[in-house]
């Protein structure tokens, strides 16, 4: 990909380019933000985010807000650090051993990473999809209300209302009514997703954060799941990753081009896809690498 | 890119042929590379291991299926004039010595010489289970076939399974002839006499039982009130100390108690010895083989029928009232007679109580290593060691159960709450707890290494899903982790039950007994006893085949005890399998 991304480098073109040459020579660059991504208030602010597994650097002073209400896509090759940046919004990341973290992250002006923030408490405030479903070894009914369960909550007639709400919330309600009681590993793929989905709203998260959802599904649960997140545009402010451009451009309002751990370009999707600032992103955007 | 289309594109050149590794001829594909001689080895080995098992089950349940077939008993008439009555346990060919033939009359030694000659030297002898041990001294006898003048099947030779009385044990052999009540004799013949016999026999066995009820029963109470008695006078003794005023007083009170108890105790003995006295009025005469005409109580007679004579149906019903004995009744004859019901209860108990110990513990244990432990030398040093601990030798952990539960931990309970029961140990000393305990240590590093293989089975992506939920570590285990793991713990509480049951090194040493003459549970409170001692169906399979007086009586019931521990494994494994496939189905189902 790295040779793929050199051959393009000289051909004449408009645009600005030589970002991938300042990377590879370690020079400092500046990410292009366009304007319209602070036009929206806030609802998660990253600032100046660098990240490290062990010695080597993942993420490299990452500084972007998401805003709030929309939907904004992560996209970039393999291994540019997306579903790092997603993992350390909810501090997932702090599971693993060799991480270090510099810089900072807010969630509606709380931060993340200060010393004294409840990891817990925070991770109550985020939802999370992941890229495979995971239901979790128990009937539906138990797998929605499973936040509200770990938060002590015992009376039967809210349980009821939020595991309603929640599937109706991710259209899955029809499908299972009438076996909530059934286990949740006996379902489909593409419902144990949205069965996911249902779980991560039903503690009303702040933000919701979408892992790559669809990469395991067919097209026909893909596009399902690409409906719901329509659907939930407006109550939920979700940041997405993935790796299908079509997935990106349909269903995202702002888009982030991340390559080698940096922000490369973000902005409105319209404006990413068919008039990005940068050469690189054209590339990416149009297949002409990655 | 290939090579091969760049080249061709490049340039008009003349191609060089690309040199190609000659090829091996072979008319087909070698056994050896299809792994033909791998496949008989693996599959030989299999049948081997196979044959083995299917050959070990199948003796146990053959010779433990076949011990309580009532079989013929024949009349063997021998040429020196003598008659044996009795089954036939083996046939073997021997070589007789020249000593052999003394036994024959004169006349008949040149005789059975041929005919052992005619054979080569070899002659057929059969093991006949005589019998009658307070007249031949002998429980079985060897018959050689040249010894034998005649065999016959007398229909009224009568097989009697009874109870041991002075030098009177093992079974009986003989036609019953007469019966007589208070020394008169009421009936003559055999007909006659077993009819007689029929109709009073349950009598007997009622006040007998009534007799043993009282002397166990009741005198046990009046035993354990006198009993309690002392402890109370110990007790005050022991908390105002000797010759106090208080103790003087319980002292006084305690003997007053004690008179009035005694006096039950009389009259508890007088009512037996009536019973007993009636008993003893009741008498079967009945004639051996030799002709020796014996007299038996009928209280003493346990089971009597007449083989020869039976039906198919007839048998049947014997071979199952037998089966129902040894399954619910208590062992007698020193344990080669009865049943084993103490046994098989003493075992279960212990299993369950190994399991209730074992489980919780060695899944505590294994959560802490593998999920909270930072990976790292020490926890590999523990690891390898709980490993090890299940290659060391049974009998030290029988040996540590001795010392550290029974002599140190057992001695302390004692001191702190049945200090007024001492010197008597009532912890102290090897009890079904400590044994239970010993075992659940012996079986730790089975639940552990199962426990910690079904912790690390759990998929990462549901602990990240939990924690992503804002749930803790330990609502994580707790929720998602712990019943996930469920089916892989009781695979490993299977291993462990399947391993404890049928252990029987240690408990020698922990509190299994040859007869206990209380079962663990009972009706007295508290109800379970867990200090008392126990039968165990592996120890008693180790008394029967090389602690029993009568060991060739013995050694059918060996089979038969085998065959029932095995059943109950097998039983305990079956209900813990199905309890298993109920959690997977639960836990694990779906495409997952």
């Amino acid at each position: 990909m790295t040779t793929n991304a050199t051959e393009h480098i000289g051909q004449p073109n408009e645009k600005a380019g030589g970002v991938f040459e300042k990377i590879a020579r370690s020079e400092a660059f500046r990410s292009e933000v366009h304007e319209s991504v602070f036009k929206d208030d806030a609802v998660l602010e990253i600032k100046n985010f660098r990240l490290w597994y062990g010695q080597k650097q993942a993420l490299h002073s990452i500084s972007m807000p998401v805003p709030r209400g929309k939907v904004t896509a992560l996209i970039g090759p393999s291994g540019c650090g997306k579903s790092t940046l997603l993992r350390s919004v909810n501090r997932l990341n702090d599971l693993v051993d060799s991480v270090r973290i510099e810089g900072d992250m807010a969630l509606n002006g709380d931060s993340i990473y200060d010393a004294g923030v409840d990891v817990i408490e925070l991770r109550k405030r985020i939802g999370m999809v992941f890229q495979k479903p995971n239901p979790f070894p128990m009937s539906i009914y138990e797998n929605v209300v499973y936040s509200l369960r770990i938060d002590g909550e015992r009376d039967k007639r809210v349980l009821d209302e939020v595991c309603e709400k929640s599937l109706r919330g991710a259209s899955l309600w029809d499908e299972v009514k009438d076996r909530l009681q059934e286990s949740a590993l006996a379902m489909s793929g593409g419902q144990q997703q949205r069965l996911c989905i249902a779980r991560a709203i039903a503690a009303e998260p702040e933000v919701l954060l979408l892992d790559e959802p669809c990469s395991a599904l067919d097209p026909i649960a893909t596009g399902r799941i690409e409906d719901l997140i329509e659907e939930l545009k407006g109550s939920y402010s979700v940041l997405i990753v993935t790796h299908n451009m079509q997935q990106a451009s349909r269903a995202s309002d702002y888009c982030a081009f991340m390559y080698l751990g940096r922000l490369i370009e973000y902005g409105a999707t319209d404006t990413i896809f068919l008039a990005p600032r940068l050469r690189e992103t054209e590339d990416y955007v149009t297949g002409r690498f990655g | 890119m290939s090579p091969a289309i760049e080249r061709a594109g490049a340039s008009p050149a003349p191609k060089k042929p690309v040199q190609k590794r000659e090829r091996r001829e072979r008319r087909s594909t070698s056994l050896l590379a299809h792994g033909e001689p791998f496949v008989w080895l693996a599959g030989g080995a299999m049948a081997t291991c196979l044959f083995m098992i299917l050959g070990l089950l199948a003796l146990i349940v053959y010779q433990g299926g076949a011990t309580f077939w009532p079989s013929d008993v024949p009349t063997i008439a021998l040429r020196n004039g003598l008659a044996v009555a009795g089954e036939v346990n083996a046939t073997e060919s021997y070589r007789p010595e020249a000593g052999a033939y003394t036994r024959l009359p004169e006349g008949a030694r040149a005789q059975a010489q041929a005919y052992v000659a005619r054979q080569d030297g070899e002659s057929e002898r059969r093991m006949v289970r005589v019998g009658n041990y307070e007249y031949t001294g002998v429980h079985y006898q060897w018959v050689s076939d040249f010894e034998i003048a005649s065999t016959q099947l007398d229909p009224w030779m009568t097989v009697i399974e009874r109870l041991a009385r002075g030098t009177a044990s093992g079974r009986f052999y003989g036609v019953p002839v007469a019966y007589e009540f208070d020394g008169k004799v009421q009936a003559e013949g055999s007909a006659a006499a077993w009819a007689a016999f029929v109709a009073e026999h349950p009598r007997s066995v009622a006040r007998h039982e009534r007799a043993e009820e009282l002397s166990t029963h009741e005198v046990g109470a009046v035993n354990a009130q006198l009993e309690a008695s002392r402890l109370e006078v110990r007790a005050v003794e022991l908390r105002e100390g000797t010759d106090t005023p208080a103790h003087l007083a319980a002292k006084r009170v305690g003997v007053e108690r004690d008179r009035v108890l005694e006096q039950r105790f009389l009259e508890i003995g007088q009512q037996i010895a009536a019973l007993r006295a009636e008993n003893a009025k009741h008498l079967l005469v009945l004639e051996t083989a030799d002709g020796t005409r014996a007299k038996m109580q009928l209280a003493d007679i346990v089971r009597a029928y007449q083989p020869n004579g039976l039906s198919a149906l007839g048998k049947l019903r014997v071979y199952l009232s037998r089966w129902w004995e040894f399954l619910t009744g208590e062992p007698r004859e020193a344990n080669s007679e009865g049943g084993v019901w103490p046994a098989i209860f003493g075992t279960v108990v212990m299993t369950l109580l190994m399991s209730l110990a074992v489980v919780p513990f060695g899944v505590l244990a294994a959560l802490y290593l593998r999920e909270y432990a930072k990976p790292g030398f020490l926890v590999s040093t523990v690891r390898i060691a709980v490993n090890n601990l299940a290659g060391v030798p049974s009998i030290v952990f029988g040996v540590f159960g001795l010392g550290f539960f029974c002599y140190i931990f057992g001695a302390s309970i004692d001191e702190l709450l049945y200090a007024e029961r001492l010197p008597n140990p009532t912890f102290g000393k090897g009890g079904v707890l400590w044994a239970s305990l010993t075992l659940a240590l012996l079986t730790l590093p089975v639940v552990i290494v199962a426990t910690e293989e079904a912790l690390a089975a759990v998929p990462g992506s549901m602990r990240e899903g939990s924690y992503a939920c804002g749930a803790t570590k330990w609502q994580t285990i707790q929720r998602i982790v712990l019943p996930r793991a469920m089916p892989g713990i009781m695979t490993g509480m299977i291993l462990a039950i399947a391993r404890g049951a049928g252990e029987v090194a240690p408990l020698m040493l922990v509190g299994a007994v040859k007869i206990a003459p209380e079962l663990a549970v009972d009706g007295t409170f508290p109800f379970l006893h867990p200090e008392r001692s126990f039968m165990h169906l592996g120890f008693h399979i180790y008394d029967l085949g090389f602690q029993s007086p009568n060991s060739e009586a013995a050694k059918p019931m060996v089979y038969t005890t085998t065959l029932m521990l095995i059943l109950l494994i097998v039983l305990l494994n079956v209900a813990a399998i199905y309890v298993r496939n109920r959690l997977r189905r639960r836990y694990t189902a779906g495409p997952i």
